[in-house]
């Protein structure tokens, strides 16, 4: 189902939704296309928006929201995806240093199991108390 | 319809085999959809579909007849035939359900790209079980066809199951269609399960269901399915499944819940449901409108988030402050506006009519001059901008209103509702600050959920990131400073060296500034003439250098100490804050001897007037006792100095002055500066950006004073200038968008953001002190000094605050102001007074219990935190080894469930060549080696549903695919049937 006029509908949708702005555009869409590689099948595109909507819920919410900072794929968020993100989120504007102390911090406040890499328990565990995380994940249509 | 007429000649041939009897319609949806794969029109299908199930149901109807009669014979071994026949409807089931999915997958294939891989796989797998009950079943046929004569009873429940499963398939097309007509709508349709239930409810509206033959305990049990599948129903939005899976659970499942609810009697209330479902949707988007619309109602918000998102919290922080202040402004602004100055200008007397209304007639030529009203003088001094242009009439206009006393009790309500409010605000503050917000996940929780996935303008993701990079920023402060232990000693000694500093240079401009004020009394009482212009404003330049220097050496002298930058801002604000107080002393000092001044100049004045009316008097009486007195214009009368009216033209000259300097220094200091670096540095020999003059950081602990300050005179004077909080506000607005502007446009964030504390508390006790510091002066005058006998609303009276004792007096029934009188017995008021103070200290008291009690639980928390991470810890690693040796198993299971497939896919395709008819016959139910004692055909399926549970019970991961989806629970209703 990737006709022509649905692409277009898909294009449209995709700057109305504002994710241009967003600095994990590429992870979201490649968290739930189904190669992979960020090509959305229609089906992967009502996923996505029933997974961010803004009714969906929490545990759905965590789930995908763990695999998108999961840039590897390795069912853990490791120092690496970790560092990804700040990147992503600061575009760039912090020093190594810096970068290495936020991640080693977030790693040693969350970590549960002491593996120094979050599983999906330990994120799900800091997600579920995080106050602003559901106003903040979602997309209004 | 080739199907139904092939099936009609599959039951001619086969009809008379007893065993096979009993599956055939199970078989026949097979067939039929084996068939199905190849027709293209989906209509057609459905037809056939019905078709077919009305050829079922004539032949289960035979067949019911054949069951009962042998019904009798199935007396014993009935526990375990309940668990075979339930085992084998679900292995049928399961076929069911996969079969179609199977072979409809070829032509989805060529519409659309999806392809799931589970699914396949489990397709195989259930042609591999498929195939081992086909074996069981050749082996055990003889033995089989024995026991068929017992299950016959529970061919009821069977026909039931078959019903569903038919249902099952046709609903799987539906889905199918459904969805290809969901692809179409893609932009119409919101909700479009809502259509799609309705073609469901179509479908079920045909099939029949018979309640009226289940027992109570069957009716039981399905109402706890239909409960079930309710509940799937329910959580399947929270499911990370694909679409595809989503919708074909939920049209499963609602079309169980259709049929079934519908037996019970139930279901009536969908509509309801549906209006609530869009009812609450409603509600949801309206509480977001209103949210917008507060956010929206708060002024500034976007400027001041915007200045935050970049400078950080602390320089935020002064403009939260600046906002509150307007605010209080506004109040004090509407009490003076509303009920002094309009009920005078409008039912006063108007401008003219007596003398204290009047410009007098020397300063009449240039009482319009623009340097005069500046000053405000002239027109500005004889209106209701100051004191003395309010009358002393009791009640003024048709309303009778109290002019004097309702000014006196807005000079009062002024003051007490600042005190009010800024000791609310300070324990609102200490309470926010006192719970404390849980930093267990700082760092963690800045990472993962500080993006808002709803920001779309490139405008706002530009704040968005400075304001998460500001955050991070502070948050490594307060990090690298928790962890930072240098030599304590040393430190220690550093900040008494600092503090000792700082104390000396206050010491030193505090005695400088007695020095010089003892001085200039002494030149002004020698005459001001005499002396130099130095000499003259001395006093003024010796502030405003202290002004200017001391900041800068405290800030010096602070690098000394080493603190946290919050704590070092507060340590500055603080020595500023005493060297302004130095400030403020100067200027009292000054006021208080004008107003001896003026008093002495009012005495001489009364004296004067007397003599003048008393040589009138006696003028016109001499000449004619009879004739009417002569009347002056009130320009022409003469009148006294009228202190109040002064004092209050000082402090809006203040007041002006001090908001011009500000925006001038604004304005070279930090415009002028930012043009002049940002474009000389074209043609300059070093780095203007980087090197020496740089642009200028905003300074936060300034700005907090001076408005603090401003803030002590608006106090102070207002009672003699109502128009100073109405001066102050535009003050304030202006400076608002003026400062937002300047800190965009031409400061830097300071070099260290350090985050503000949580409660700008600290600005809040500066106010305070500062709003005690001016009351009492403002006191103090209202209640020692005699009101000027000609001007003001209290003119006439012994002190201002007689008004009250006059009001009581002659507006209240006697017995009221004998009331009043007694409480205000000091035999009563001591006592109260006493019972306060003990009131007090008692809430004191408590509160810091509370206090206590709070700060052990807190760390009881802290400590239970650490406990438990630990415990979690060690869980972990004892579930790790657990999840080792469950792979070990796994991997063993697996090499023989490998094996095992294997050898079972040689019989399948041996089979896959006998034909339709022949692979129908070899299906007996494989339930029959249970009996044998010998370990059930399913085992090796076991290993594959244990391996996600045990990830699950390590923390199930997401990312190696979907859980697998559970079984929807249509087992439990064949199990019904054991009864």
């Amino acid at each position: 189902m990737r006709g022509n006029d649905l692409k277009q509908a898909w294009q449209r949708m995709y700057t109305m939704i504002g994710k241009e702005e967003n600095p994990f555009r590429d992870r979201i869409v490649e968290t739930f296309s189904e190669d992979g590689l960020g090509n959305l099948s229609f089906n992967d595109f009502v996923d996505m928006f029933s997974a961010l909507c803004e009714t969906s819920p929490r545990e759905l919410k965590t789930i995908y929201a763990f695999k998108i900072y999961d840039f590897n794929r390795d069912s853990f968020i490791c120092k690496e995806d970790l560092r990804k993100t700040l990147n992503k989120l600061t575009k760039g504007d912090l020093t190594p240093e810096e970068v290495t102390l936020v991640c080693d911090k977030s790693i040693e406040e969350a970590d549960l199991d002491g593996d120094s890499k979050l599983s999906f328990s330990d994120f799900e565990n800091m997600i579920s108390k995080a106050p602003d995380f559901l106003s903040n994940f979602h997309v209004r249509i | 319809m080739g199907t139904s007429a092939y099936t009609k000649e599959y039951f001619c041939l086969r009809g008379t085999s007893t065993y096979a009897r009993g599956y055939l319609a199970v078989q026949l949806v097979d067939v039929g959809l084996e068939l199905e794969g190849n027709e293209e029109e989906e209509e057609d299908e459905r037809e056939r579909h019905r078709g077919r199930r009305r050829d079922g149901d004539r032949e289960k109807k035979k067949r019911g007849n054949g069951r009962r009669r042998r019904s009798s014979r199935g007396e014993r071994g009935e526990e375990e035939l309940q668990t075979r026949v339930e085992k084998r409807e679900r292995g049928r089931m399961k076929k069911g359900r996969r079969d179609p999915e199977a072979k409809g997958r070829e032509r989805e294939e060529e519409e659309e790209e999806e392809e799931e891989r589970p699914e396949i796989k489990s397709c195989k797998t259930a042609k591999t079980r498929k195939n081992i009950k086909n074996e069981n079943a050749r082996k055990m046929e003889e033995e089989e066809e024995e026991r068929n004569a017992k299950k016959k009873k529970k061919h009821g429940s069977a026909k039931r199951e078959r019903e569903e499963d038919r249902s099952k398939c046709t609903v799987k097309e539906k889905a199918r269609e459904g969805r290809r007509r969901k692809h179409k709508r893609v932009e119409t349709s919101s909700e479009p399960e809502t259509s799609e239930e309705d073609d469901l409810k179509e479908e079920t509206e045909e099939r029949e269901v018979r309640p009226e033959s289940l027992s109570p305990e069957e009716l039981e049990m399905l109402k706890e399915a239909v409960e079930e599948k309710k509940k799937l129903v329910q959580g399947l939005r929270g499911k990370p499944w694909p679409m595809k899976k989503k919708l074909v659970t939920l049209r499963e499942s609602q079309e169980f819940v259709e049929k079934y609810e519908g037996a019970l009697g139930k279901g009536k209330g969908r509509k309801l449901y549906a209006y609530k479902v869009m009812m609450s949707k409603k509600w949801m988007k309206f509480q977001r409108d209103f949210e917008n619309f507060k956010t929206a109602c708060i002024p500034w918000e976007m400027k001041i988030k915007e200045i935050e998102s970049h400078f950080g919290s602390s320089v935020a922080s002064y403009f939260i402050f600046l906002r509150w202040m307007y605010g209080i402004n506004m109040i004090l602004f509407c009490l003076t506006f509303g009920l002094v100055m309009v009920p005078e200008a409008l039912m006063g007397r108007p401008y003219g009519t007596i003398p204290r209304k009047t410009v007098p007639r020397a300063e009449a030529p240039s009482a319009m001059d623009f340097a005069v009203l500046w000053d405000f003088g002239g027109y500005a001094q004889y209106s209701v901008l100051f004191y003395g242009y309010y009358n002393n009439q009791r009640a003024i206009g048709w309303l009778k209103f109290r002019m004097p006393l309702s000014y006196f009790l807005v000079g009062v309500g002024t003051v007490a509702y600042s005190y009010m409010v800024v000791i609310r605000t300070m324990a609102r503050n200490a309470n926010e600050s006192g719970v404390g917000d849980d930093n267990s996940f700082n760092f963690s929780w800045k990472i993962f959920t500080s993006w808002d996935y709803l920001i779309g303008n490139p405008e706002t993701a530009d704040n968005k990131f400075a304001s998460i990079t500001t955050s991070f920023k502070e948050a490594i402060l307060e990090e690298q400073e928790s962890r930072k232990d240098d030599n304590i000693h040393l430190t220690r000694f550093l900040r008494v060296l600092a503090n000792f500093l700082v104390l000396c240079c206050l010491a030193g401009s505090g005695y400088l500034i007695y020095f010089v004020v003892r001085r200039s009394q002494k030149f002004a009482l020698e005459g001001l003439e005499t002396h130099t212009w130095w000499e003259r404003n001395e006093v003024n330049m010796v502030m405003s250098l202290l002004g200017m220097f001391c900041p800068m050496l405290f800030d010096v002298i602070s690098a000394l100490e080493n603190y946290h930058p919050r704590v070092a801002l507060q340590w500055q604000l603080g020595r500023i804050f005493a060297l302004f107080l130095g400030n403020l002393y100067t200027f009292i000092i000054a006021l208080m001897d004008e107003i001896n001044l003026k008093r002495e100049e009012e005495k001489i004045i009364k004296f004067n007037i007397t003599t003048w009316e008393a040589s009138l008097y006696n003028a016109t009486g001499s000449e004619n006792s009879t004739a009417p007195p002569v009347t002056f214009h009130p320009a022409d009368v003469p009148r006294g100095p009228c202190w109040e009216t002064m004092v209050g033209q000082e402090f809006v000259r203040l007041i002006i002055s001090d908001t011009m300097t500000t925006y001038i220094t604004l304005l070279i200091g930090d415009f002028l500066r930012a043009v002049l670096v940002r474009f000389l540095n074209y043609c300059w020999c070093w780095d203007l950006e980087a090197g020496f003059p740089s642009y200028s950081e905003f300074d936060v602990s300034g700005n907090v004073l001076g408005l603090i300050f401003n803030q002590g005179m608006i106090w102070m004077g207002a009672f003699y200038a109502p128009c100073l909080p109405a001066l102050n506000v535009l003050r304030l607005h202006v400076s608002m968008y003026l400062q937002c502007w300047a800190v965009m446009c031409c400061n830097v964030p300071q070099e260290r953001v350090f985050k503000a504390s949580g409660s700008n508390n600290f600005y809040m006790a500066m106010l305070l002190v500062i709003l005690f510091l001016s009351t009492l002066p403002a006191i103090y005058t209202i209640v020692t000094i005699p009101p000027s006998f000609d001007c003001g609303p209290f003119s006439g009276k012994k002190r201002m605050f007689d008004v009250i004792q006059e009001t009581l007096e002659s507006d209240f029934p006697a017995w009221f102001s004998k009331v009043f009188s007694y409480a205000s017995n000091p035999g009563l008021v001591l006592p109260f007074i006493l019972l306060m103070v003990l009131a007090i200290y008692y809430l004191q008291s408590t509160s810091k219990s509370y206090k206590e009690a709070n700060v052990d639980l807190k760390k009881k928390l802290q400590t239970q935190n650490e406990e438990n991470k630990r415990k979690n810890k060690l869980a972990a690693l004892k579930a790790q080894t657990d999840l080792e040796e469950a792979r070990a198993a796994t991997q063993t299971a697996e090499r023989q469930k490998n094996i095992n497939a294997s050898l079972q896919r040689q019989h399948a395709e041996e089979e896959e060549d006998l034909g339709s008819s022949q692979r129908k016959n070899g299906r007996p139910p494989p339930s029959v080696r249970h009996q044998d004692g010998r370990p059930p055909a399913t085992r090796a399926p076991v290993p594959r549903t244990l391996h996600p549970d045990t990830h699950r019970s390590l923390g199930y991961l997401p990312g190696g695919g979907f859980p697998q989806q559970r079984e929807p629970r249509m087992h439990r209703v064949p199990s019904l049937q054991r009864h």
